[in-house]
Order: structure tokens, then C-alpha cells, then sequence
């Protein structure tokens, strides 16, 4: 039986439980509803809890555990000159083995082949099934294989008949709980309250899974490439082509990447704050009803925009003229001049990175402008001083750190940022202060390095681990910071 | 002191003191200047961004096709006619000639005449073989009867009539020839040769020639990841916003999940495709490129989003129900379901939207997952392979083919119109179900 049969049949008992509940709670006291304890739909759910929780929860356990336990019986029983050979040899055999067992399962049982089938003969029956066995099978793994399935399979029965039987104890143990004074809607309530405090423990297992995740994955690449290297390293040249090659291991240098990373950034940065700042100020302090309700959602929708969209944008437009514009401006001043503008270059992807972030920057500040107490702001202008002079000398000051905190937050988009870079950046890793030539950022290398089909194991894949994880700290380090500031500054005014 | 301060009427009216008004006012008038120039630049590029890919895409929704009449011409789709032995003859049978053939008979070019025959060919694109395939497989009795089909053109005639080749440079420089466009021009003037409504670009899945390309698969793929999002992300998210506001107590644990979901909201995109390749793909083995694997690390990435947006609806619900609620008589848990979360409801279903809106747009934790896939085949379930919307936009602007460019612009706007259309329906329920208390 498969495991969503089986819930099917838990949940469908759970639903009669829910029905019975409801009718034995009213039939003892005669429909006498305000006799008990709680409202005949409580002890329902009593049941349903009952007949379903313990059952579902056993059938996910048995679910993750027979497979890991089938096969280390499977693995037992292989040949002794098998279990003799390395851990990865032995993997090898094991997945030929699986695939043999599913090869057998897909056949029917008037074409299964007879037990003393070697290899040969079952290779090309399988294959017509459209399962390839990999390597050089031997007849060994035919029983094994035939092991395994029986062993899922009498697994499976088993695991059919202990949940079935686990919801029906429940139903039946719940059902004989039910009387008038059963405090049923307290104890559904404490499993509602349960559910609540798992479902919002996700977010903590989340941060704990990337966390977890990363780390492992980076303490692999760490015992094949030293710390040092990669932190402090100036070359990234990870060599794709001798990755079979265990002494070409490649250079993996952070530091040209990172350069790469906080380039752009400030570039980006250079553009969305004085267009981001100046238009928070404008819609806070001089624009009317009218613009502020126009301006401030369509300035709103570049947020929305998918940054694909900006990279596309930046790699057929931006790009392209400001290379052929820089072809014209050396062209003034020599003949037939050359464009010293790139077409993916720091310069593109910081711009279009910049018109990307206008919106986080005026918005984030157009709400902490707005906050500076309005007698501040009275106060100023009854001093005699202008508007602008009002920004500039008192709300300004009063906002900053908030502001601050919001060009923070701005600034840890602006790194963790992927697609406008992938698109309109540059793939080469190099260390440069001409803003007109290609760079690339951790964002990009990390795509780079897992495209593709590469081997799992190699310090070509595992340093996407290693660069995610840096990426991860630093942003979660401004945004800590950034949130930090805010709230203080938030308490300031309240 | 006297100079200042005249203490009698008799002398006159004092000096102004000079405190640079005019410098000042001209100050102010920059700064607003400054101000409308920023909000400007910011409407600019907006309209820039949309306008290059409207004009760039707005082309992709037609295909240049052309109307033949094909014959199943039973002598070249089967000879030997052993179709009912052999079911494969049909389906690798030689279905470009018959569409040559109906182009040759259209334009009175001689069959044995290689240097025409050659150029007509390439009007026709590769993509009919599949067309005029399917055709007869699933309608055997077209066997040497003739049909009035429109076919595709080739991508470079596509390319041509919409004006994306330059046919003013020297003829051995671009890929459509003068005799070609001739007899282009003659299927033009009698009306054989024109463009339709690219239902392709909808309904096709990936394909190395532009013409056959469409975003079929990546729109099925982007549906059933949303369909994941929603039916994890929102529950999850509305039972522990629920908690947080109304059940937590305030201690240094319900701190650090606060403090946490604030984080998750900003950790890079990219991070989450780094845990789903680690957590999902390697640890618990489910399959590359599945959307069920698209659809988990969306809706983790989602779920502070909703969480975010959930609580803020739950706090804007007044105390006064609460305390109404407990008055007569409610348990807490009755409160919230029955009181607090249906009026929060609004709320919560914009909130989700606009994080499905985010979710559809995302396309760096993807890549990482293996979706960057070459579909042909609409994926049947989650777990097969496939592709997004996104996805797909990515894979074509890396094409060099100046037919991509208009198919990239094209699913952009797609990909925009999704998201318009569920930004507007957030706006909608806001509007008409928000509630001032």
C-alpha cells in the first residue's frame, strides 16, 4: 500500500471519528447540548486527533527509517569480496543494485525472469523498460536486488497494517474517553496551540538548515583548500578543465570576487541614494496630494519588477549604448576611436543595479522622514528658516539613523544581488579600479560554479558552499545592524 | 547701538540686515529642483525599462506563417506502405518534402533546380516536420488528400519581415538572400505569407530554433511551484504569524524568532537556492529540476514575507474584539479563528499575493536547482523536470539569435502581465475590503 493510500484511509477514519464524536457526544446527553463540557464538535475533533496524529506521525517515521534500514541489511548480505572494498566502491554496487530492483519492479509478473537469470540475460530486458543499468552489473546483484524489493515490499504491508491499526486504536481509545465532563475542546485546543508553535519553529529551522547546510558543505571545501587561500587569495582560477585532475585543485581567491561584489555595489549605491534620497525628501516635505499619490506607486513599481527583467534590461540597452556612446566620445577626440566603455562592465551593472534600489532607498526614508515630530519641523520654519533649510539643518539630522539604517539595509540587496550581475557584470575574476571594465561578483561565481553537471564532490562545486556562506554573513551582519538602528531610532520619536 | 536699535522716530527706518534671502531662496528653489529632477530620473528609467521591452517583445506575439497546400503524399510518406506493421514510418517519415513540394508548386519553381530549391527550403522552418507530423498521426485518413495548412516560416524570414535584419548591407552578408526575398514578396502579395497570432509562444516548450520556442512549459513549471507556495507558505505562515501575536509569551525565544523572520526577509535570493540544492537535492534525494523543489525553496524564501504581512493585519484588529470575544465567554483559540483571523483575512490574502508576486519573479535560487533545463515536454507532475518563467527568460537572453531578443522581450511581458495582474488584484482587495476600525 502506498504511503498516500494509507494517509487517504487515516484522514477518511479520522473524518468518521469526527462524525461518530460529534453523535455520541449528543446522544449522551440526549441532545441536551448545554450538558457538556464542551460544544459536540470538540469531542469530533477528539476523535479525528486521536484516529490521525499518532498514526500519520508513525507512518512518516516508518517511512524515513525502512529504506535506510533495508539497505544496510542489503548491504550485509553482498558478497564478502564487496564488503571488502572501499566505502565509494561499495556505494557504486549499492546503486546498481537499486536500480536493478526498480528495473524488476517495472516488469510484470508473466515477463519477470526466472530466479537463475544472470546479468546478460537481464540487462536487455531491462533496458527495453527504459532502465539502464550502469556499469558492469553481476549476477550477484540479482539477489540482492530480489532481497531488497521483498523487503520493501513486506516493509510497506507492515507499515500499511501498523498505521491503519494505530488510527483504529486511537478511534476506539478516544471514542471510549467520551463522556459529558471530558474537557475535549481544552485538549483539541492544546494540540491547536502545538501546531502553531511548530509551524512558526519553521522559521528558526530554516536560518539553522542554511546555516547547517552551508557550514558542512564549507568544512568540505576547506579540508581540500586551506582557509588562508581562500580568504586572502588573489587569483580565482578554479580550472573546470582538469577538475579529474586531483593535483589541478585551481585557485580559489575571495578577495578579486568580493572587489568585484562592493564595486558595483558603491556604483549602485553612487546612483540610487541622491536619486532615492532627494525624491523621499521631495514626496515628504513639497509634493502635493495629487503627485505623491501618483509618483510614489510608480516609483514603487521598480521595486517590483523582477531583477531578471533589469539584467535583461541592462544587457541589451544600457550596455550596448554606453559602449557605442564611449565609441562617439573617443571618436571626438581621435579618429576612429576605440569604445573604452565594455558593454558588461561595473559601470552597467551598477547603474541598472542603481535604478533597481531607487525605490528601497525612497521608500525606506520617505517613512522615517515622515515620522520626525511635525513641531520639529514647525518649529524650523517658525525661526524663519526655508524649507530646504528646514530638511538640511533639522529633520535630516533627526532622521539619520534611520536613514542610515535604510541605506544599510539597501546596501546588503545591493551585494546579495544575482541576476543584474549574472547578465550584465562579466564573468572574468579580476582586480581592477576601472569602472569600465568587467568584473564579477560572489553572486555570479556562485551560479556559475553549480550550473552544470559536476561532480558533487569537487572543490569546484563545494566553494559555492564557501562563497554562499560569506555572502550570508556579511548580509546578515548589515541587516542586524541596519534593524538595529532603526528600532533605536523608531523609540527615539514614540 | 544708537545704528540699530533707534530709540526714537525721528531717525530713519533701520538697515536691513543682509541675511542673503536671495542666496537663500535660490538655494531652495535647487533643492526642489534636485527634488523633481531625482523623482524624474527614477519615471525615466521606468518608462525606458518598459517601453524597450514593449517594443523589443511586442512582435513575439506574432509568427510569420504560410499558407501551403500540403499533400499527404501517401509515394513520400510511405512507399512501402508498412505503416501497419511498422507505426514508426509515420512518425519518421519525410514530412519536410511535403511542405517543399507545396512551396515549389506555389511558386512555380522547378524541382530539379537546386539553387532555388535550396533557397526555398529555407523559407520553411524545421518545426513543420513535427506540425505536419501530428497532424497525420492523429488524423490518419488525411492520407493523400491535400490540406490547407499554415506553416511556420523559418526564424530568419520571421526575422526579415519584422524588420530586425538590416537589407540594405551586401547580399553574402546576411543570412536572407535576394532570391529569397523575392518569392517572399510574391507569398506576400497574394496573401500566402503573413503574420499570425503566435499561440506557440504560449503552448511550446524549449527549442533551439526561435520560431518553435514558446514559454508553454515554463508557465506550467512557474503555475505548479506557485501552487506549492501557496499551499505550504500560507498556512505555515498565518498559523505562526497567529502565534507570535496572540499566543506567544515575550521571552528571549519568541525575541529570537522575531529577530530571525526580520533576517530571513533579507537574506539574498541566491542563499535560498544554496539550501534547497543542500537540503533538498542532496539530503532527502528528491530530483533535480523538479518544481517540487522550486516550489519548497520559493516558499521558504516566501514565507517571512506573509508572516510579515499576517502579523501586521492581526495588529490591525482592534482589542475591543478580542475583549468582546473573552467576555462572553470565548477561549482564546475560539477568538482568534473565529473573531480576530477573519477579519485580518483581507490582509493576510494581500499579503499572500504580493509574496506569490515575489516568488513568480524570482529566478537566482532556481538556477541553482538545475531549472536552467532544456524542456520539450509539458512536465505531467511536480516532480518532473522543468522550467520557470524566469527561468526561461534567462536561458533565451543568453541566445545569441536576434530572433531571441524578441522572444525574451516577449516572455518578459508575459512574466509582467502575471505580475500586474495579481499587484492589481492586492490593490483590488485592499481597497474594497480594507476596514478602518
Amino acid at each position: 500500500m502506498s504511503l498516500s493510500a494509507i494517509i487517504l484511509v487515516v484522514v477518511v477514519l479520522g473524518v468518521i471519528g469526527w462524525f461518530v464524536g460529534v453523535s455520541r457526544s449528543k446522544s449522551l446527553v440526549a441532545g441536551n447540548v448545554s450538558q457538556l463540557h464542551s460544544r459536540p464538535t470538540y469531542y469530533g475533533s477528539y476523535i479525528f486527533v486521536w484516529a490521525v496524529l499518532p498514526a500519520i506521525f508513525v507512518a512518516a517515521i516508518w517511512s524515513i527509517v525502512s529504506p535506510i534500514y533495508v539497505d544496510n541489511q542489503v548491504r550485509g548480505h553482498l558478497p564478502a569480496e564487496v564488503l571488502s572494498q572501499e566505502q565509494a566502491q561499495q556505494n557504486l554496487s549499492m546503486n546498481i543494485v537499486q536500480s536493478i530492483a526498480r528495473g524488476l519492479n517495472t516488469l510484470s509478473s508473466e515477463n519477470r525472469p526466472a530466479d537463475d537469470v544472470t546479468i546478460e540475460d537481464l540487462k536487455p530486458i531491462l533496458a527495453e523498460q527504459g532502465v539502464a543499468i550502469a556499469g558492469s552489473g553481476e549476477t550477484y546483484m540479482i539477489t540482492s536486488a530480489r532481497q531488497m524489493n521483498s523487503m520493501t515490499r513486506s516493509s510497506e504491508t507492515m507499515r500499511a497494517v501498523v498505521v491503519i491499526a494505530l488510527s483504529l486504536i486511537g478511534f476506539v481509545l478516544a471514542y471510549m474517553q467520551i463522556t459529558a465532563k471530558l474537557r475535549a475542546r481544552n485538549k483539541v485546543e492544546g494540540v491547536v496551540t502545538g501546531a502553531l508553535i511548530v509551524a512558526s519553529s519553521i522559521a528558526i529551522l530554516t536560518t539553522v538548515g542554511i546555516v547547517f547546510s552551508m557550514l558542512s558543505e564549507t568544512t568540505r571545501f576547506f579540508s581540500s583548500v586551506p582557509m588562508t587561500d581562500f580568504f586572502f587569495g588573489v587569483v580565482w582560477d578554479p580550472r573546470f578543465a582538469n577538475a579529474s585532475d586531483p593535483n589541478a585543485a585551481g585557485q580559489f581567491g575571495l578577495i578579486p570576487l568580493l572587489a568585484g561584489t562592493l564595486y558595483i555595489a558603491f556604483v549602485a549605491m553612487l546612483v540610487a541614494v541622491p536619486v532615492g534620497l532627494f525624491s523621499a525628501i521631495y514626496m515628504a516635505e513639497y509634493a502635493g496630494p495629487k503627485l505623491r499619490s501618483v509618483a510614489k506607486p510608480l516609483l514603487e513599481v521598480l521595486a517590483g519588477i523582477p531583477t531578471i527583467v533589469y539584467g535583461f534590461f541592462a544587457l541589451v540597452t544600457v550596455g550596448p549604448f554606453l559602449r557605442d556612446l564611449s565609441a562617439q566620445i573617443s571618436g571626438i577626440v581621435s579618429d576612429g576611436g576605440s569604445s573604452f566603455i565594455q558593454a558588461q562592465s561595473v559601470l552597467t551593472a551598477g547603474f541598472v543595479m542603481g535604478i533597481m534600489l531607487i525605490p528601497f532607498v525612497s521608500s525606506l526614508s520617505d517613512d522615517i522622514i515622515t515620522q520626525v515630530p511635525g513641531s520639529m519641523r514647525d518649529g524650523s520654519l517658525g525661526l524663519g528658516a526655508t524649507r530646504s533649510e528646514t530638511v538640511r539643518k533639522v529633520i535630516l539630522p533627526a532622521a539619520l539613523p534611520g536613514v542610515v539604517g535604510a541605506l544599510l539595509l539597501t546596501a546588503s540587496r545591493a551585494i546579495g544581488e544575482t541576476m543584474i550581475v549574472v547578465l550584465a557584470a562579466g564573468v572574468a575574476a579580476r582586480l581592477t579600479i576601472n569602472p569600465f571594465e568587467p568584473m564579477t561578483t560572489v553572486t555570479v561565481k556562485i551560479v556559475s560554479q553549480l550550473t552544470g553537471d559536476l561532480e558533487f564532490n569537487s572543490p569546484q562545486t563545494l566553494v559555492a558552499f564557501a562563497l554562499g556562506l560569506t555572502l550570508f554573513f556579511i548580509t546578515l551582519a548589515l541587516n542586524v545592524y541596519a534593524l538595529y538602528i532603526v528600532r533605536k531610532y523608531r523609540e527615539q520619536y514614540e | 547701538m544708537a545704528d540699530t536699535f533707534p530709540t526714537d522716530n525721528n531717525t530713519v527706518a533701520p538697515r536691513r540686515r543682509d541675511i542673503g534671502l536671495k542666496q537663500r531662496y535660490a538655494a531652495e528653489r535647487r533643492f526642489q529642483l534636485y527634488g523633481k529632477l531625482a523623482i524624474a530620473f527614477g519615471l525615466f528609467f521606468l518608462a525606458l525599462l518598459l517601453w524597450t521591452v514593449v517594443s523589443k517583445g511586442y512582435t513575439a506575439f506574432l509568427q510569420t506563417s504560410i499558407n501551403l497546400d500540403i499533400t499527404f503524399d501517401e509515394t513520400v510518406i510511405d512507399p512501402k506502405n508498412e505503416r501497419n506493421e511498422n507505426p514508426m514510418k509515420l512518425l519518421t517519415a519525410n514530412y519536410p518534402k511535403l511542405a517543399e513540394a507545396a512551396l515549389y508548386q506555389k511558386l512555380g519553381i522547378d524541382p530539379k533546380d537546386k539553387a532555388q530549391t535550396k533557397a526555398a527550403d529555407a523559407l520553411i522552418s524545421k518545426g513543420a516536420r513535427t506540425q505536419l507530423r501530428d497532424m497525420l498521426v492523429s488524423n490518419p485518413d488525411l492520407m493523400n488528400k491535400t490540406q490547407n495548412v499554415w506553416v511556420l516560416a523559418s526564424g530568419e524570414v520571421d526575422s526579415a519581415i519584422k524588420g530586425q535584419f538590416d537589407l540594405s548591407v551586401d547580399e553574402s552578408r546576411r543570412k536572407i538572400k535576394d532570391n529569397q526575398l523575392e518569392m517572399m514578396d510574391r507569398l506576400k502579395a497574394d496573401g500566402s505569407l503573413e503574420g499570425r497570432f503566435n499561440t506557440g509562444l504560449f503552448t511550446n516548450g524549449g527549442s533551439s530554433r526561435p520560431e518553435t520556442a514558446g514559454v508553454g512549459v515554463a508557465i506550467i513549471g512557474s503555475a505548479y511551484m506557485m501552487l506549492i507556495v501557496l499551499l505550504t507558505s500560507l498556512p505555515i505562515g498565518v498559523a505562526a504569524s497567529i502565534y507570535l501575536e496572540e499566543f506567544a509569551p515575550k521571552n528571549k525565544l519568541t525575541d529570537i524568532i522575531e529577530v530571525n523572520i526580520n533576517n530571513l526577509a533579507a537574506v539574498p535570493s541566491i542563499v535560498y537556492g544554496l539550501l534547497g540544492l543542500a537540503v533538498f537535492i542532496n539530503f532527502a534525494g528528491m530530483p533535480r529540476s523538479a518544481s517540487l523543489v522550486g516550489g519548497l525553496v520559493l516558499s521558504l524564501m516566501t514565507l517571512p514575507t506573509i508572516i510579515i504581512a499576517t502579523r501586521a493585519a492581526l495588529k490591525a484588529v482592534p482589542p475591543s474584539i478580542r475583549a468582546a470575544a473573552l467576555g462572553i465567554g470565548a477561549s482564546k483559540n475560539q477568538m482568534v479563528f473565529h473573531h480576530v483571523l477573519p477579519l485580518a483575512a483581507p490582509g493576510v490574502l494581500t499579503g499572500t499575493i504580493i509574496g506569490l508576486a515575489q516568488a513568480l519573479g524570482e529566478t537566482a535560487p532556481l538556477l541553482l536547482i538545475g531549472m536552467v533545463a532544456f524542456v520539450v515536454d509539458a512536465p505531467a507532475t511536480p516532480l518532473d523536470p522543468a522550467t520557470a518563467l524566469p527561468v526561461q527568460i534567462f536561458m533565451w537572453a543568453n541566445e545569441a539569435e536576434r530572433a531571441f531578443v524578441e522572444r525574451t522581450s516577449g516572455a518578459i511581458i508575459i512574466l509582467l502581465a502575471f505580475l500586474a495582474v495579481m499587484n492589481i488584484t492586492a490593490i483590488f482587495l485592499r481597497r474594497r475590503f480594507e476596514r478602518r476600525w
